[in-house]
């Protein structure tokens, strides 16, 4: 799949985030990032905050309600706490994305698939990871409810929730325009004990740049 | 222990100490109520109810009983033990002060004395903030008593359900741990009611029996049987 050429002025970074690695950087209000699913399947656990004040953070429960939907898409804007909007995703080749599911974690990954899958690389180890090396207070009370790109998690009227097979492939990206100074964090999902990632865990490609 | 009694008012914020293998018990005094829960372990605050997880591990897009919920941490903080309603949401959230202002316009104390309208986030950031807690711990509420369901379309639109719980209605959580449970009764945001109409509820705390081999909740997935056991196993 072609995506369509990006028209940047400045481009701000261009990072391939291998398979359990994390990436954590600024985009200022009106920059671009997007996000490519290089090899197909491949969940990016990813978290915004406002860059100015971090406790204005994604809310996931607060962007579904204001939505009046559960999957993120063209067109959702990407909610903090304050009810302002972080980003707005501007383009979409995937269709959808979740942001109930979490992100997966050593001690989640115990409950849900055993005791042996304790030692895993998960997520979360990758969020507190970045949180550590990004510094200026970030901690482990930062980590919320993040967005998964490229992860699909169905809901249904019955009450059900499971982890389905993605509905990405190859080449397939989504690209987001910051709507204020924002930092995003991002774990390029290790979990190999669901579909999420198709059982084998790729590279991601992210892109910022200012229009 | 001996079992108490608190009438929460209509659209008021609450903390409760509840200690493990206590049950609190809250009871709709009114029609259309909701009540937004945030959760903490007592002994390290920094674990908190974690909503995904929960939700995840046992399959579901609400909570009912027997689901266990759970912290970021994988252990069990409390059980939904029981609950004349089948569907609680949890993912929602809550009102925040822009939601009131924009349907009923302003209200404060010098006006309306007690009977001013505060939202659910103002008076959940109010009890944390008597914990020393704020902003950085807002996680997703369990909404008890609310129901809002995905109509199964490819959005996922969401559809709230008016009417869901009545006067009488009642939810029951045993707390698996020593717990810092913040609450607050006022109306979802979602709730079409044109008229400021919060619920009080009756909130009954009570010492159960500790959770045996065949709970419900231990037996109702093998996830959830892992989280009970993650936390007996954290405090033996």
């Amino acid at each position: 799949m072609t995506a369509p050429a990006i028209t940047a002025t400045t481009t701000l970074f261009d990072a391939t985030v291998g398979a359990g690695a994390g990436w954590t950087g600024e985009l200022p209000a009106g920059a671009h990032l997007r996000i490519v699913d290089l090899c197909g399947n491949q969940a990016v656990d990813t978290l915004f905050f406002d860059a100015r004040d971090y406790a204005n953070r994604y809310s996931a429960v607060d962007t579904i309600r204001e939505q009046g939907a559960v999957y993120l898409t063209t067109g959702s804007v990407l909610l903090s706490t304050g009810l302002d909007p972080l980003a707005t995703i501007v383009d979409d080749t995937c269709g959808r994305h979740d942001t109930l599911g979490g992100a997966c974690a050593q001690e989640s990954n115990a409950v849900r698939y055993g005791e042996h899958t304790r030692h895993q690389h998960a997520c979360r180890t990758t969020f507190v990871r970045e949180a550590m090396a990004w510094g200026r207070g970030l901690g482990k009370r930062d980590l919320t409810h993040n967005v998964n790109f490229f992860m699909n998690v169905p809901l249904t009227p019955d009450g059900g929730l499971t982890f389905a097979d993605g509905v990405s492939a190859p080449g397939k990206h989504v690209e987001l325009r910051a709507e204020r100074d924002i930092l995003v964090m991002v774990s390029n999902c290790p979990q190999l004990n669901n579909p999420c990632n198709g059982y084998d865990p790729t590279p991601v490609r992210l892109i910022g740049w200012t229009p | 222990m001996t079992a108490y009694a608190h009438d929460i008012a209509a659209g008021a914020a609450w903390t409760v100490r509840l200690n493990r293998h206590r049950a609190l018990r809250l009871t709709c005094l009114d029609d259309g109520a909701n009540v937004s829960v945030l959760m903490f372990a007592a002994a390290d605050p920094l674990e908190r109810l974690n909503v995904p997880d929960t939700l995840k591990a046992q399959m579901s897009a609400c909570l009912r009983p027997p689901l266990v919920l759970m912290s970021d941490m994988g252990r069990a903080l409390a059980t939904l033990t029981g609950s004349s309603l089948d569907w609680h949401d949890a993912v929602t959230g809550h009102s925040t002060d822009a939601h009131l202002d924009a349907r009923w316009g302003p209200s404060d104390y010098a006006a309306d004395r007690n009977a001013w309208r505060r939202s659910a986030r103002a008076g959940l950031l109010d009890e944390l903030a008597k914990h020393g807690l704020g902003r950085r711990d807002l996680h997703a509420t369990a909404n008890l008593f609310t129901k809002v369901v995905p109509d199964g379309d490819e959005r996922g639109t969401l559809a709230f359900v008016p009417g869901h719980a009545s006067a009488g209605d009642w939810a029951e959580l045993r707390a698996e741990q020593d717990l810092l449970v913040v609450l607050s009764s006022a109306p979802h945001p979602l709730d079409p009611n044109p008229a400021w109409a919060p619920a009080r509820i009756r909130a009954t705390v009570a010492a159960v029996p500790a959770p045996g081999p065949d709970d419900p909740a231990r037996l109702f997935r093998a996830e959830s049987g892992r989280a009970l056991a993650a936390t007996e196993r954290s405090l033996a």
